[in-house]
């Protein structure tokens, strides 16, 4: 009596790979935008990225119908809980780090039938300086400061470990911190991720969005990566 | 109003065929503070009387965003007016969580005035003491309705509930015809304008009153108090000596949108 094995998976992997990375007083947030299915593609222009707040945005690879699913639960979410926060303080939106556990809570809530989303946090907290914070499927996540998530973090991990880890192993929690990069290096750097990242990992391509957060506030940029 | 025998609890019929809670219940929003709408084809203002019990406390909030397309203005317990906006507040997010779209003012109205509605029909329970003047935008352009306690609404061009509402009521009605075409600003003005009759007498400063505007293009929100108290100064709008001919509680019946009718009239509230 073999053990009976499901004949369909609720889940499927769209593939792709996000990135982050804190500095002294911006966040930069990447993706790429392509979408998958086993070997083939299903679009070269899929945005895996979204705002949730004023100062929060958050990358997702995975399931991408998971994905969709947690944003519109969190947007939701949130703006339940800024209700409360606007009633008695006018104009306060929910910081990063507040976003940040909100977003765990809501990963752990699916317990038992997760959201298949590997997920980036990215915003400025309270006083302004860059975080990101990076999660597994149910909702543990840390303060870091970079993270990389999907098919080509693997790739990209090690790559940003050389590139931007403070050399003290003698510090427990790791102080990485924020890094002393400028914005436009950083951004650089994450071009850099994304380009190798490309030539090894099938399922990352097409283009690479980027998003940076800083005191002036948040805007977008794009660069072609290898679509084959 | 009398008390009388058919007046302890909500499902009891008075043999006129009234139910006398829930016009108890529309006296609760004629003693609450002035609140006052007004709209045009693109925008829609909200304004109201706010005071303070005391100089220590805070001012009572009687103006609350729902959405970034609809806000409301209260008049009677404010208690039941701030769990209504939660409602509504709810009833929003989850529209856009559904459709990913802004729910439609006339919507929500009548899910509202359907909420009030159960509260006239069930014996272990009273109706809203509240009545709410919701404005809002969506598709079909800029609306303000009224809700109030007997499950009713209405769509108005401009309206005012509260304590001495009759004052700003008349005021509307000479202008309300030159609204749709009115611009945001001089919709503002009227708003305050139509405010000042209701304080009869009393100084208009922004540490007395709220407005909030929301239109095509401008997310519902709350004016800063130095941004009233500039465009009072700029219309030049001060208190005047002339008092209004009606007092608060009294109202007489009026021409036109108007409403509540007192009492002592053949004709019951609820059936306008």
């Amino acid at each position: 009596m073999t053990k009976q094995q499901a004949n369909w998976s609720p889940y499927d992997n769209n593939g792709g790979t996000c990135v982050a990375i804190a500095g002294a007083d911006y966040c930069v947030i990447a993706a790429d935008t392509r979408m998958s299915s086993g070997y083939n593609i299903l679009t070269r222009d899929y945005s895996k990225i979204i705002q949730l707040a004023d100062k929060s945005v958050m990358a997702s690879s995975g399931f991408q119908a998971d994905v969709r699913a947690l944003q519109k639960v969190l947007a939701s979410r949130h703006l339940v809980i800024t209700w409360d926060l606007i009633s008695y303080y006018y104009n306060k939106q929910m910081s990063c780090p507040a976003m940040a556990q909100l977003l765990s809570n809501t990963l752990y809530y699916k317990r038992f039938f997760p959201y298949y989303a590997f997920n980036v946090l990215g915003g400025l907290d309270n006083e302004g300086k860059g975080c990101v914070f990076t999660y597994d499927a149910v909702g543990s996540y840390e303060r870091v400061g970079y993270s990389s998530q999907g098919s080509g973090s693997t790739l990209i991990t090690p790559f940003l470990d050389n590139q931007l880890k403070s050399p003290s192993p003698l510090l427990l929690p790791a102080k990485d911190a924020v890094t002393p990069l400028s914005e436009a290096e950083a951004i650089d750097l994450v071009k850099t991720c994304f380009a190798s990242a490309t030539e090894r990992d099938i399922y990352t391509g097409d283009k690479l969005e980027i998003v940076v957060l800083n005191a002036s506030g948040i805007r977008q940029e794009y660069m072609e990566l290898r679509k084959d | 109003m009398f008390r009388n025998q058919y007046d302890t609890d909500v499902t009891t019929w008075s043999p006129a065929g009234r139910l006398f809670q829930v016009e108890y219940a529309m006296e609760a929003v004629k003693q609450g503070s002035a609140a006052i709408g007004l709209r045009s084809k693109s925008h829609v203002v909200l304004a109201c009387v706010n005071k303070a019990n005391s100089e220590l406390s805070s001012h009572q909030k009687k103006i609350f965003k729902v959405d970034d397309h609809v806000g409301v203005a209260i008049a009677g317990l404010t208690a039941d007016g701030r769990v209504l906006s939660r409602y509504m507040r709810n009833e929003c997010i989850n529209y856009f969580y559904t459709y990913e779209s802004q729910l439609p003012v006339g919507r929500l109205v009548v899910q509202l005035a359907d909420k009030a509605q159960v509260c006239t029909q069930r014996s272990w329970k009273r109706p809203y003491g509240v009545g709410l003047l919701v404005g809002g935008l969506d598709e079909s352009g800029a609306h303000l309705y009224y809700n109030c306690p007997s499950g009713n609404y209405f769509e108005y061009q401009a309206f005012a509930i509260g304590s001495r509402s009759q004052a700003a009521k008349t005021y509307l009605e000479r202008k309300f015809v030159s609204f749709m075409a009115s611009s945001r600003e001089n919709l503002i003005k009227d708003a305050l304008f139509a405010l000042r009759e209701t304080l009869q007498g009393e100084k208009l400063t922004s540490s007395v009153c709220t407005i909030a505007v929301v239109g095509v293009g401008e997310a519902f929100h709350i004016l800063d108090q130095e941004t009233v108290q500039a465009l009072i100064n700029e219309f030049e709008i001060v208190g005047e000596e002339a008092a209004a001919p009606d007092q608060a509680g009294v109202d007489e019946p009026s021409a036109a949108d108007d409403q509540a009718a007192p009492v002592d009239q053949s004709a019951a509230p609820m059936d306008m």
